[in-house]
């Protein structure tokens, strides 16, 4: 399971990225994204805009789960009261749906791709790295974003920051990798 | 987008970097405080003179003046705006859709947090011809508690600084508008409210255009 996280501004321009994998069931936290994938997630992470523009005036949440797929690929959206859009990719490594983009990695439990191929959203598979739509990954990427929302709002208070700049703080790229390992 | 480099080896090899002797930055601090927590008023009072002394230099007209105070107060709405949905409990957490709970929460939140209590009134423009006006109303502005405004100077209103908060909130949350403040308290004997101000937002045709479009939806 592979994650890139984008933060994209009001005018649609990039903040901040990051690339992790799971920590869960023995991962290491390394993203494993085909060098090529690396280039493209940018781009379906960016696609997603236009759906984000569709879904955020039906519905006053903040997080609005997942609002894209593209292939294998699953994107998250949380929309900031500043219209600043946080966007999650996720990929999960072993989908039932496609074998084809099945790859075998040695961060995914054996036990957890069974029970993923065997019903996609069965209560059995505790792994959220498989569902990537299952309420359970739904509710782990709620609380990462609710997170980074916390580090983002301290970024806002600062009175150097202005609306729209790279947040290049070493310190908010510490936040949001511990994030990451801490729920997905 | 490729230009942003994760900065590796984290902060000691960053030589422009300074950090407090203590290792705290921002992101250590807490975004909550407690609800009595209020700053005194002598030295904001001191503070905003001097903002106002300072966007009075060089200025052509009224307006230029009133156009730097709102410049000022804009960025501050903005942000405001994010750290008081932070602070909202998880259940009412949501952005506003329309105008009026973009409006509601301007006068409640946003009043309550600068000012200490809700703002006094907010109404519709009453004629038929302007449907994309509102106004908010407060009957004695704090920022202009300690200010005279000279004779000759008798249109300004320094509450064009609450009006440049009041428009960054509606401009962070995709409700471009044009907020402007004017003074409506008679000067007369016995006037109850002789520094009443209200703010006159009028938002942007696109903002009218999806309003309707939503409403029908």
């Amino acid at each position: 399971m592979s994650y890139y996280f984008a933060i994209v501004g009001t005018q649609d321009n990039p903040l901040f990225e990051y690339e992790f994998g799971t920590s869960k069931q023995g991962g290491d936290g390394q993203a494993r994204f085909a060098e090529q994938a690396r280039h493209m997630n940018q781009f379906i992470v960016h696609s997603s805009l236009d759906i984000i523009e569709e879904v955020q005036w039906g519905n006053g949440q903040m997080y609005l789960k997942c609002v894209d797929k593209f292939f294998n690929n699953y994107v998250s959206c949380f929309l900031t009261g500043g219209n600043v859009k946080f966007l999650l990719l996720h990929q999960p490594t072993n989908s039932a749906g496609l074998p084809g983009s099945v790859a075998s990695s040695a961060a995914s439990s054996p036990s957890a791709a069974a029970a993923a191929a065997a019903a996609v959203g069965s209560r059995s598979s505790t792994s959220i790295g498989a569902n990537p739509t299952s309420p359970q990954t739904e509710e782990a990427v709620r609380s990462f974003m609710l997170e980074v929302y916390e580090s983002w709002v301290k970024t806002l208070m600062s009175p150097f920051y202005r609306a729209n700049m790279e947040v290049r703080s070493p310190v908010f790229r510490q936040r949001v990798a511990a994030a990451g390992r801490k729920y997905l | 987008m490729s230009n942003i480099q994760p900065s590796k080896g984290g902060t000691k090899d960053q030589p422009g970097l300074r950090y407090p002797t203590n290792g705290k930055t921002i992101y250590h601090r807490p975004l909550n405080r407690a609800k009595t927590a209020e700053l005194s008023g002598a030295s904001f009072a001191y503070l905003f003179s001097e903002m106002v002394g300072y966007a009075s230099k060089k200025i052509e007209s009224i307006q230029d003046l009133e156009k730097r105070l709102n410049v000022q107060g804009h960025p501050i709405g903005l942000k405001l705006l994010d750290l008081l949905l932070y602070r909202e409990p998880a259940r009412t957490q949501t952005r506003p859709l329309n105008i009026i709970t973009l409006l509601h929460f301007i006068k409640i939140n946003v009043w309550q947090h600068l000012f200490g209590q809700a703002a006094d009134g907010l109404e519709k423009s009453s004629d038929p011809s302007k449907p994309d006006e509102y106004m908010i109303i407060d009957n004695e502005p704090l920022v202009n508690r300690y200010i005279s405004v000279p004779k000759d100077m008798s249109q300004l209103n320094c509450a064009a600084y609450v009006a440049g908060i009041i428009e960054g909130v509606c401009d962070g949350s995709a409700f471009p508008a044009r907020v402007t403040a004017h003074s409506v308290g008679r000067q007369e004997e016995g006037e109850m409210w002789p520094g009443r101000t209200v703010f006159l937002v009028k938002f942007a045709p696109e903002v009218m255009e999806r309003e309707g479009y939503l409403g029908k939806g």
